[in-house]
């Protein structure tokens, strides 16, 4: 009798725990998929407002006419849009080449204390805010030259993407197997070439994310902007001159107290997000290469 | 222990005398270290021309540190020596180590062919990395080298895949005629069998066979069937220290040293 009532109370226990795991299971299941929602929500917003909002001003015009006076309808942005190619261009051209090298660096010989040093001041740098970036880019190019500038405005760009793409370099730069290194070595490859012609090849694919996070990152930026390169309601490609670009035209057309600006800004940031999209897109085909990466 | 003491004071009868033959390798005195961990202990041994070097022990004993020391890998792994290894009359330390790495090749245990390159690529990695770019004599060193590794027949209509396509065995292969096209005189192999089933291993080691009649070859090899089947030599390595070293045969049927009967009969290791 004693025997059979232990199993009884075991055979309990049994279905207790059974049923406790499996309603655990469901509950923690329904919680990040809707966590997954709501991460969606915010996006299928963006999409929703900059679509019907900004669809209406969406023709040629908008990409081949400069913008306006007040009150004089029609125009388009297309100093801006050329303007925020030239920003991202120049901040690409200074911050991708530094911070490639600075994280391949990092992962095949900073495994010193000048390179723990290095790779402190990368995190604190990625968490610096734009504006005060905006700052420094203001001091170091705005005031010697005594004129905003787009370089000015690169140049704060570039120092806004060097620590997204440092890092992800050096991430996916230790990701390749030291085997490949190896090899290299073994063949008579000198040192550097091994980094650059293998390892560097290698990782290549993972490397371009980080640029195009960097890029992406850049392109939607304001606040450093405002005091670096300014604004230019005409067409210039002058890079000592200031410059228009998309996001700081949302940013007034957007306060503006004109119902055609505000319809404008929400066109220019349509514009931005497709622009952003072909990027994507073209480093996506760029870097797509012959075979696969992984071993 | 007594065994161990036994061998210390025997270390004198280390040395086979290797009559008639050119050393194309003398190593004096090896010691290997990790930082402060010693993994090599006074390591003392001739390495003929033109013959196969099988080096036998259980797993850490050393066999794979003794390897990369003399093609300097060690040091790649931050590893130092003491001693000298002599080629050709030349210290390796003073050798420039791209230089040495040319003249002496290694094939890896796992095979690592470059994913991002072609089958042809692969092969001439080494030569075109260091600048040789005569498009013509390339694609001869392919064709040659490939034969050579006995992987030609198979690889002949994909040479612009990925060399990451081939199966295991092939990927070795395509390694070892990747190391094969640098031309060097010595090439080391760390297990280049262990990571293949038997038919891959069978191939390898016919090519063992056929390759050193124009090279040097030492190879590591947990198997000691294998090293029995491809090597002149053999060298038995235990925690470090060489306890053995003779002609394979007379290593097989009659070691002198009991530590090398007991871990080629299975009994330890």
């Amino acid at each position: 009798m004693e025997h059979r009532k232990e199993m009884e109370i075991k055979l309990k226990l049994k279905n207790i725990t059974f049923y406790r795991r499996k309603s655990t299971n469901v509950i923690m299941l329904t919680l990040s998929l809707l966590s997954a929602l709501i991460t969606l929500v915010p996006l299928i917003f963006i999409f929703y407002y900059t679509i019907s909002k900004g669809i209406a001003n969406l023709n040629l015009n908008f990409f081949t006419k400069l913008p306006t006076p007040v009150g004089e309808t029609g125009g388009g942005m297309v100093n801006a849009i050329v303007g925020t190619l030239i920003l991202i261009a120049i901040g690409g051209g200074i911050g991708i080449p530094v911070g490639v090298l600075t994280g391949t660096y990092l992962s095949e010989f900073g495994h010193n204390k000048f390179g723990a040093t290095v790779r402190f001041f990368t995190d604190v740098l990625s968490g610096v805010p734009s504006i005060v970036v905006g700052v420094v880019a203001y001091t170091l190019v705005v005031v010697p030259m005594k004129h905003f500038s787009a370089l000015a405005g690169g140049v704060a760009l570039a120092i806004l993407m060097i620590p997204t793409i440092t890092r992800t370099t050096e991430e996916m730069i230790k990701l390749v197997p030291q085997s490949f290194r190896e090899a290299g070595l073994a063949l008579g490859i000198p040192k550097w070439k091994t980094t650059l012609l293998i390892v560097l090849k290698t990782a290549w694919k993972g490397i371009a994310t980080g640029i195009l996070l960097g890029l992406s990152r850049a392109a939607g930026e304001t606040a450093p902007l405002l005091f670096t390169a300014l604004d230019n309601r005409f067409w210039s490609t002058n890079i000592f001159q200031p410059m228009a670009s998309l996001t700081v035209n949302i940013y007034q057309y957007a306060s503006a107290p004109y119902k055609d600006w505000n319809d404008q800004a929400w066109t220019a940031a349509l514009v931005l997000i497709i622009l952003i999209s072909l990027l994507s897109l073209i480093f996506r085909i760029i870097t797509r290469s012959k075979y696969k990466t992984t071993n | 222990m007594e065994i161990i003491e036994q061998v210390k004071t025997e270390s004198a009868s280390k040395n086979v005398s290797m009559n008639m033959e050119k050393v194309k390798i003398s190593v004096q005195n090896l010691s290997a270290y990790f930082g402060k961990t010693q993994v090599l202990k006074d390591i003392t041994l001739d390495i003929p021309e033109k013959k196969v070097i099988a080096i036998i022990g259980p797993s850490g004993c050393g066999k794979s540190t003794f390897l990369r020391s003399i093609n300097r890998m060690h040091e790649v792994a931050r590893g130092t020596i003491t001693g000298k290894i002599i080629i050709d009359g030349e210290d390796v330390m003073k050798i420039d180590p791209v230089f040495l790495r040319r003249k002496i090749g290694m094939v890896f245990q796992k095979p690592n062919p470059f994913p991002t390159m072609s089958v042809f690529n692969n092969v001439v990695a080494g030569l075109k990395l260091n600048g040789f770019r005569n498009r013509k004599a390339l694609k001869e060193i392919v064709e040659k080298t490939l034969k050579q590794a006995a992987l030609w027949d198979e690889v002949k209509d994909m040479l612009n895949k990925s060399g990451a396509n081939l199966s295991g065995g092939q990927q070795q292969r395509l390694c070892i005629a990747r190391t094969i096209a640098i031309n060097p005189e010595v090439i080391l192999m760390d297990e280049p069998a262990s990571a293949l089933d038997p038919i891959s291993t069978a191939k390898i080691e016919e090519l063992i066979f056929e390759l050193k009649k124009d090279y040097t070859i030492i190879i590591v090899t947990h198997n000691m069937q294998q090293a029995a089947r491809v090597s002149d030599y053999t060298a038995f390595f235990y925690m470090g220290e060489i306890i053995e070293y003779a002609d394979t045969k007379k290593m097989f049927t009659a070691p002198s040293k009991k530590q090398t009967e007991d871990y080629i009969t299975g009994r330890f290791g």
